[in-house]
């Protein structure tokens, strides 16, 4: 293998390619090959870097020169300066950092990608994912060997992920390791793993990351999945609008059954276990653990009555463990490093790190992987850049649609389970939607009620009703038709919704619903008054 | 591929229905299930074609209505719509001059609402068929469309 003094590497997912990163990197290649560089440098293409509305990003290793905005005209004096004299190349705005200059910086210390102790994205836009021999250079599936070479037993690979503290983060955060416990004892002639990669909350985009970024590290999760809860089965279920996030993952559980990492007889150790994609056909409501198993069994995805849970009765009423793609990302670090290791992250109660996806009228939108507790503030200045063009914050949607508004007053609020759940709020799915001083929170609030009267499964009578009249009364109040007494009415809709539906689609309308309303009242009454 | 032809490569499964619906949709120009289609795949699998009627109306991919070569999905969700997805909206109906749900003529268009594509970095956003289009200004929107109708 030969030693490069040079590498380059450019983020491939759906944001970069839409902004033509094909086009760079076919021009980078070609001015490398023009100037006899080939055996010197060498072009890598990673998975998502983090960054977004930053057009096609590059790095410049070992230099750490980190390039935004590229455009394949640039690509010739790039070369010319950067690769051949050495020389930063200063027509492009070369690097972020707090003071928004254009001085250098390395690629870690800038806005977004500074400080981040990465579990889950920590290959992200390191590796050549796409590579798995550089996967596995780089410590992918170590923890399965570890597990094997160890003869470490299905019990205890439980006992490392309960005594981590790792929760679920789907949004509900319940304990990772008591959800294969059960799964584990539950009796069962087969047994599966479902990985929910249905990720349709919208402002959420972490999990395709993952997918398109390090589709590895997931399979890799599984398999320690499947054995400890004893599975030789899983799936993971991606929602049909993530045709490359499909695509990526396959030709990573392809890579994976060539080097005997996943299928029968994983290492010559006796341990089985393969992995098949199902498509989703967009449906929100599949998201829901239940609707999934529905929707995977090839049905209409109305969510189950539970319980009885997954657990016990899943996929075809076996024991099934399903988990986010997230919160299974985590699980590979957590066998190597040991659960100590991972509770020094995060909070007491909520250790290890999130992925927030940041976006909106942000500075630097994209996505940033921090330690949980980190105060909101601190995400979107030091994270963020702050509000879009040096304006006043006014809200923040934290948790997706079906999240809550906090105004400025909840800025310094810990982002974590307990912290989060005293001010009625959410982790969520992680989004975190920054909306600055001209936004109207009415307007806000009918697009998520909008979102969710078209979402409703309609299976159950609450949500099916509640939603269609949720947005009948704020489409009134938006066009100033609003009268007395509507926003108790609509509280008092969600609250009735938050009782008496059968899946979280219906019962989590009512933290929009309230927090918009109670957080901005002022603004309410005052389209109410336009009627009176 | 004809829809006999795309079931006979699937095991006899029920769940693989949704994989089966995909294949003979994306097969067609038309990007539709036909009630014949629905007809071939109950029979193939031995499931009412209540039952399939049921799953390829639950879904908003499928569409049971011929569709034009491009499908537009325009992003609703609240982060493209906090961007300015609603005059996005508003300026496809104007170009392409038809309104959601609906198809062009020519059969070369259908406009089409989505929820949340992932995008949101790039946001407003839309995607026509397989690829996503982001960073959207009525300008830009014009020149896409514009493209689409020349490579027909």
């Amino acid at each position: 293998m030969s030693v490069q003094r040079m590498h380059i590497l450019i983020p491939m997912d759906v944001e970069s390619i839409e902004n033509g990163a094909i086009e760079v990197k076919k021009r980078l290649n070609s001015e490398i090959y023009k100037n006899k560089l080939e055996n010197e440098v060498k072009v890598l293409e990673t998975g998502p870097i983090g960054v977004a509305g930053r057009g096609v990003v590059i790095v410049v290793y070992p230099d750490r020169v980190f390039y935004y905005n590229v455009k394949p005209e640039d690509i010739k004096p790039l070369v010319e300066e950067h690769i051949i004299k050495g020389r930063i190349y200063d027509k492009l705005d070369y690097s972020i950092n707090d003071q928004k200059g254009g001085k250098r910086v390395d690629y870690e210390n800038y806005g977004l990608a500074k400080k981040q102790p990465r579990v889950v994205l920590d290959k992200c836009c390191l590796v050549n994912t796409f590579d798995i021999e550089e996967v596995i250079a780089r410590g992918g599936y170590k923890a399965i060997e570890k597990i094997l070479d160890e003869k470490i037993s299905p019990e205890d690979v439980i006992r490392i992920i309960k005594d981590s503290g790792l929760r679920g983060r789907g949004g509900a955060g319940f304990p990772t390791g008591l959800k294969w416990e059960f799964t584990r004892k539950s009796v069962g002639d087969e047994k599966y793993v479902i990985c929910n990669a249905d990720e349709g909350e919208p402002g959420t985009f972490k999990d395709r990351l993952i997918l398109e970024g390090d589709p590895h590290k997931l399979i890799e999760a599984m398999i320690i999945a499947g054995y400890a809860v004893g599975a030789e089965k899983g799936y993971i279920y991606i929602r049909g609008e993530y045709e490359l996030s499909i695509e990526r993952t396959q030709r990573a559980i392809d890579d994976a059954k060539k080097y005997n990492l996943l299928g029968k007889n994983i290492l010559e150790q006796g341990v089985n276990f393969d992995i098949e994609i199902k498509k989703g056909a967009g449906a929100y409501v599949c998201g829901e653990e239940t609707a999934l198993i529905e929707s995977l069994e090839g049905k209409r995805g109305n969510p189950r009555i539970k319980p009885p849970y997954p657990v016990s009765h899943g996929l075809w009423n076996k024991p099934t463990v399903v988990n986010n793609v997230e919160t299974l990302a985590n699980v590979p670090e957590i066998i190597f490093r040991g659960a100590d290791w991972y509770k020094k992250l995060g909070t007491e109660k909520s250790p290890g790190t999130k992925v927030y996806t940041i976006l909106g009228h942000i500075e630097y939108p994209g996505l940033i992987e921090v330690e949980m507790g980190t105060p909101l503030r601190e995400i979107i200045n030091a994270f963020g850049g702050g509000v879009k063009h040096g304006k006043k914050f006014k809200a923040a949607l934290v948790g997706g649609a079906a999240g809550v508004f906090l105004s400025d007053e909840l800025l310094d609020v810990k982002m974590d389970f307990e912290s989060l759940r005293e001010h009625k709020a959410v982790l969520g799915s992680g989004a975190i939607l920054v909306m600055d001083e001209d936004t109207s929170i009415v307007d806000m609030l009918f697009s998520i009620l909008k979102f969710f009267a078209h979402e409703s499964c309609g299976q159950c009578s609450p949500c099916r009703i509640g939603t269609r009249h949720l947005l009948e009364l704020i489409y009134k109040l938006k066009n100033g038709e609003g009268e007395k007494g509507d926003l108790d009415r609509m509280i008092k809709i969600s609250e009735t919704m938050f009782n008496t539906s059968l899946c979280p689609l219906g019962q989590s309308l009512v933290m929009p619903v309230k927090s918009a309303i109670n957080n901005f009242r002022q603004e309410f009454e005052e389209k109410l008054n336009m009627n009176n | 591929m004809e829809t006999n032809e795309i079931l006979k490569n699937y095991e006899k499964r029920e769940d693989n229905l949704l994989s089966i619906l995909h294949e003979i949709q994306n097969s067609k120009q038309t990007h539709h299930l036909s009630k014949e289609d629905l007809k071939a795949v109950s029979e193939y699998l031995d499931i009412p074609l209540s039952f399939v009627h049921g799953v390829a109306s639950f879904y908003t991919m499928y569409s049971m209505k011929p569709r034009g070569k491009y499908i537009v999905r325009v992003c609703q969700s609240p982060p493209c719509h906090l961007m300015g997805s609603t005059s996005i909206s508003k300026e496809l109906m104007n170009i392409l001059g038809i309104k959601f749900g609906e198809t062009t003529e020519d059969g070369i268009f259908t406009l089409e609402m989505t929820s949340c594509l992932g995008v949101c970095g790039v946001a407003p956003a839309i995607m026509i068929n397989d690829t996503v289009y982001g960073n959207l200004t009525p300008e830009r929107l014009k020149s896409i469309i514009e493209e689409k109708r020349r490579e027909k």
